[in-house]
């Protein structure tokens, strides 16, 4: 079960938003360019954000480049989860490859600052503050595997390989 | 057991079967094997990272590894420096190849001496889509997946849904495949084809170079796509054959009865000059709606539009003319080979003589490192593929993207201007 408070960004947040290009120079050092993250959007979010805290976002987050410093330093931001109406494709499978979940559901019953409980296994998001009971989109199975080890290093060091036990 | 005849595949569809060897469908997650895995300077360093995470010490297929010095080239900092130590000392050990600095973008050297007709390409950068213009299935991943990659020689894919794009009619001149594939983009939006495969087809596309096919296959994943495929034909045979490189071709096209999630038809002959305005791809205009809008820096360049046409065209318009003197003129042509094909051509001397400033190959000004970074307020008319807030290095300025043709005249006027007028 993950608690926090609901972070809300707009649509469309690029990685170029989330790790701004001038501070690439920092990518070999994370913990430094995650004082960073989100601040051309936001430059209040790195001294709001808590340890446990969502990320709250629109449609089509994280569209833009491959970078995958882009939810590696959310997540060392203290970030648990995303939860979007929807997200690109590159970063939603880095996101669960650093073993940080994107959640696909119906951000506008959630408010700002919310108090929100996500529960991973059930499927479930009930925002506190407002009572509102979401459900979220169902990840592929094979990225679910991934996620339950915390991220697609850890699972490759267990499993080898990539196991692929059903084709849908 | 009834005899069932295979549906008709897409071309997604159709490459993602015969490298996996199974029949698959769009929806159908599948491991295959991959034919080139690349990293490039800003994504490399953390794949070296997690490779030696997982315990691995060897290449799945060192010759089909290749690791690029492109995106900080020359490097303006120690630790991007450092990081290009990083890489070259992994690429040594390992046996991969290095295209070090000055050698060009990594998706116009794939182009030119790496991607095949039916190939699977994957890339730490989103860009990789770019080789889909000579038809093969190239898509970007993070440096994790290419990390394992780089290990196994394969990764994992759901097989796409595919959009098919019908084009007809021929382009007006000063109108160019920069214009059609921004059309595309504003019309479907910058989640228009998220997670799908865009496949082009109609008479227009056969009738289109390479390099015009490039400049549309970098730009699908603007629109969110996995991957965006032309067939593999002549003209791609040509291509592959002049560059000594005609075992990497097969013909390749959809199937007429593949399933497509929708079509779009696009009538080319009607487009205008086109230009996506501050600080979204899809938030796209034609020239008209914003000429007149002063511009402080002109960049033609990148693996979009920094090709040897390019270059061409833009000479055209600024041969024996001078940029305007507000205006600073950038061009950074996208490979070594451009660049010494652009020297012959005489393409550099006169870009030199209008007030150009040359760059050497790579990413420039694209990604906000270097070369280019734009003043507080100030208005940058790009070729490239990208015009997100803060892009070019500041969040307090403003990209517009368009053809090289609209970048060459609006460097003559500085001012957003139509290339039509002039020539």
């Amino acid at each position: 079960m993950l608690r926090g408070k609901a972070l809300k960004f707009g649509d469309n947040i690029s990685t170029d938003h989330i790790q701004p290009g001038r501070y690439s120079y920092l990518r070999s050092n994370l913990p430094e360019l995650a004082k960073h993250v989100l601040e051309d959007v936001d430059p209040t979010f790195i001294s709001r954000v808590r340890k446990g805290d969502f990320i709250v976002a629109g449609s089509n987050f994280g569209l833009g480049s491959s970078r995958e410093h882009a939810p590696l330093i959310i997540g060392l931001a203290g970030v648990s989860a995303i939860l979007a109406k929807s997200a690109a494709r590159i970063f939603f499978r880095n996101a669960i490859n650093v073993g940080l979940p994107v959640l696909i559901c119906d951000t506008d019953r959630i408010g700002d600052g919310d108090e929100l409980e996500v529960d991973l296994a059930a499927g479930t998001i009930v925002d506190l503050t407002n009572g509102a009971r979401l459900t979220f989109g169902k990840i592929p199975e094979v990225m679910l595997n991934i996620l339950n080890e915390c991220g697609l290093v850890p699972y490759i060091k267990k499993y080898g390989d990539f196991i692929i036990t059903s084709r849908g | 057991m009834a005899n069932v005849k295979a549906m008709g595949r897409t071309l997604a569809e159709r490459i993602l079967s015969e490298k996996a060897g199974i029949d698959v469908k769009a929806g159908d997650i599948v491991v295959s094997p991959v034919d080139l895995v690349f990293a490039q300077d800003g994504t490399a360093p953390l794949a070296i990272k997690q490779f030696l995470a997982c315990g691995f010490d060897r290449l799945a297929n060192p010759a089909a590894t290749i690791f690029f010095l492109d995106h900080n080239a020359p490097t303006p900092t120690k630790e991007l420096s450092n990081d290009h130590l990083l890489i070259r000392d992994f690429a040594g050990q390992t046996g991969a190849r290095l295209s070090d600095v000055g050698e060009g973008i990594c998706h116009q050297v794939i182009a030119e001496s790496h991607a095949g007709s039916g190939d699977i390409i994957i890339g730490a950068d989103s860009h990789t889509v770019t080789a889909g213009a000579l038809g093969a299935f190239a898509t970007g991943l993070g440096s994790t997946d290419i990390a394992i990659a780089l290990a196994l020689g394969k990764t994992w894919f759901r097989v796409p849904q595919s959009i098919k794009v019908l084009v007809s009619g021929g382009l007006q001149k000063g109108v160019s495949a920069k214009d059609l594939i921004l059309y595309l983009i504003g019309k479907i939006g910058a989640d228009g084809a998220t997670y799908m495969s865009l496949e082009f087809c109609g008479e227009t596309v056969e009738n289109m170079t390479i390099s015009q096919r490039l400049t549309i296959a970098n730009m699908v994943v603007e629109a969110g796509a996995k991957t965006g495929l032309f067939p593999a034909d002549e003209t791609s045979r040509n291509y592959l054959m002049s560059r000594g490189r005609g075992h990497s071709y097969r013909p390749l096209q959809p199937d007429p009865d593949a399933t497509y999630e929708r079509i779009i038809e696009i009538d080319a002959a009607s487009l205008e000059p086109m230009v996506a305005k501050p600080h979204a791809v899809d938030n796209t205009a034609s020239v008209a709606e914003v000429k007149g809008t002063k511009v402080q820096q002109v960049f033609i360049g990148t693996c979009t539009n920094g090709r040897l046409d390019d270059l061409e065209v833009a000479t055209e318009i600024l041969k024996g003319r001078k940029c305007h003197p507000n205006t600073r003129l950038l061009v950074t042509p996208a490979s070594r080979e451009v660049l010494i094909e652009a020297v012959k051509a005489g393409h550099i001397q006169a870009l030199l003589e209008a007030g150009a400033i040359i760059l050497p190959p790579g990413c420039a000004g694209c990604v906000g490192v270097h070369q280019g970074i734009l003043g507080d307020g100030e208005v940058c008319l790009s070729t490239a593929n990208r015009n997100f807030k803060g892009r070019m290095g500041n969040p307090n300025s403003f990209i517009y993207l368009a053809s090289p043709a609209t970048a060459a005249a609006s460097a003559l006027s500085g001012e957003i201007s139509d290339p039509r007028r002039i020539m």
